[in-house]
């Protein structure tokens, strides 16, 4: 069981590429019709320097490019069929366009148990930046493990 | 683009319906977004787990969430956007997303509004429950 001895770890740093292709299908999938999100025309009559992400996509840039994109639990030996999404945020500082490479840098910020042991609640922050160095967001997840009974 | 910068407290300026959740639509946000949870497209693997069938990515139904606010709300004036996953979402559910805004506030100096933002299910099941800071 994953205790507070956890919190401070950190992970393999991520980067990823905003690709055009993987965005429209991310935008496909979600039914995402909004044009600023698929035409970079439309993104730039918005100020932006090409099309942006959509607010949650910073989450599935980090997991599709990571070697190993539940390295958290294996590291800290959680199973994969015992963990819920229990909570999720997101901080933005400058907006993320096509064409960046962004770098997920990840670590445990807090371990709490609840219902007498039965959960562990784990809080994984993530910081993004750039390639040049500029900070572009903070994302907050905050993992529910199902603990097995004791016996 | 309806703009949600002049909302005032208490007014709706989110509101979106989507589709029921298919199997189809878990398998193609499973490449989508890269999370490849098996629990979510694998009936076998849910089972073991405890589950009576796969069951929807939170991350799915937030992603909607943040369209939904994102048809309301210009994308570069979200200052930070967070939900909790209150309930699991099962398959065939079609979701409904609202969201009012509750408080105007300052954040860092700048004019802001606060939107709660929940997404519920046909039965009206709240599923999500999220907040938004967006600049006014």
């Amino acid at each position: 069981m994953v205790d507070r001895s956890a919190i401070g770890r950190s992970f393999t740093p991520v980067t990823a590429q905003v690709e055009p292709g993987r965005l429209r299908y991310f935008c496909e999938t979600i039914g995402e019709k909004n044009p600023i999100y698929r035409d970079a025309q439309a993104a730039r009559a918005e100020g932006y320097s090409a099309i942006p992400v959509p607010p949650t996509y910073l989450f599935c840039l980090e997991m599709m490019d990571a070697e190993n994109p539940f390295e958290f639990l294996t590291e800290l030996g959680i199973d994969l069929a015992r963990v819920l999404h229990g909570e999720q945020g997101f901080t933005y500082h400058i907006p993320a366009v096509v064409g960046d490479t962004l770098t997920f840098r990840s670590r445990v910020t807090d371990v709490t148990d609840k219902k007498g042991g039965a959960m562990t609640l784990i809080v994984v922050v993530t910081e993004v930046t750039r390639q040049d160095g500029a900070h572009i967001a903070d994302t907050t997840r905050t993992i529910v493990v199902r603990n097995p009974k004791a016996a | 683009m309806t703009q949600a910068t002049n909302g005032s407290v208490g007014d709706r300026v989110v509101h979106k319906a989507f589709p029921p959740i298919t199997r189809h639509t878990l398998a193609l946000y499973c490449g989508a977004s890269g999370d490849h949870n098996p629990i979510h497209v694998d009936l076998d693997f849910a089972r073991d787990a405890g589950f009576p069938d796969v069951f929807t990515h939170g991350m799915l139904v937030m992603a909607y969430l943040g369209q939904a606010l994102t048809d309301a709300v210009r994308p570069q004036d979200i200052r930070a956007f967070s939900t909790r996953f209150a309930a699991i979402t099962q398959l065939g559910a079609q979701l409904t997303c609202e969201g009012h805004v509750t408080e105007l506030v300052d954040r860092d100096g700048e004019p802001c509004m606060k939107i709660a933002l929940v997404a519920r299910d046909e039965a009206g099941e709240a599923k999500l429950l999220g907040e938004a800071i967006v600049a006014r």
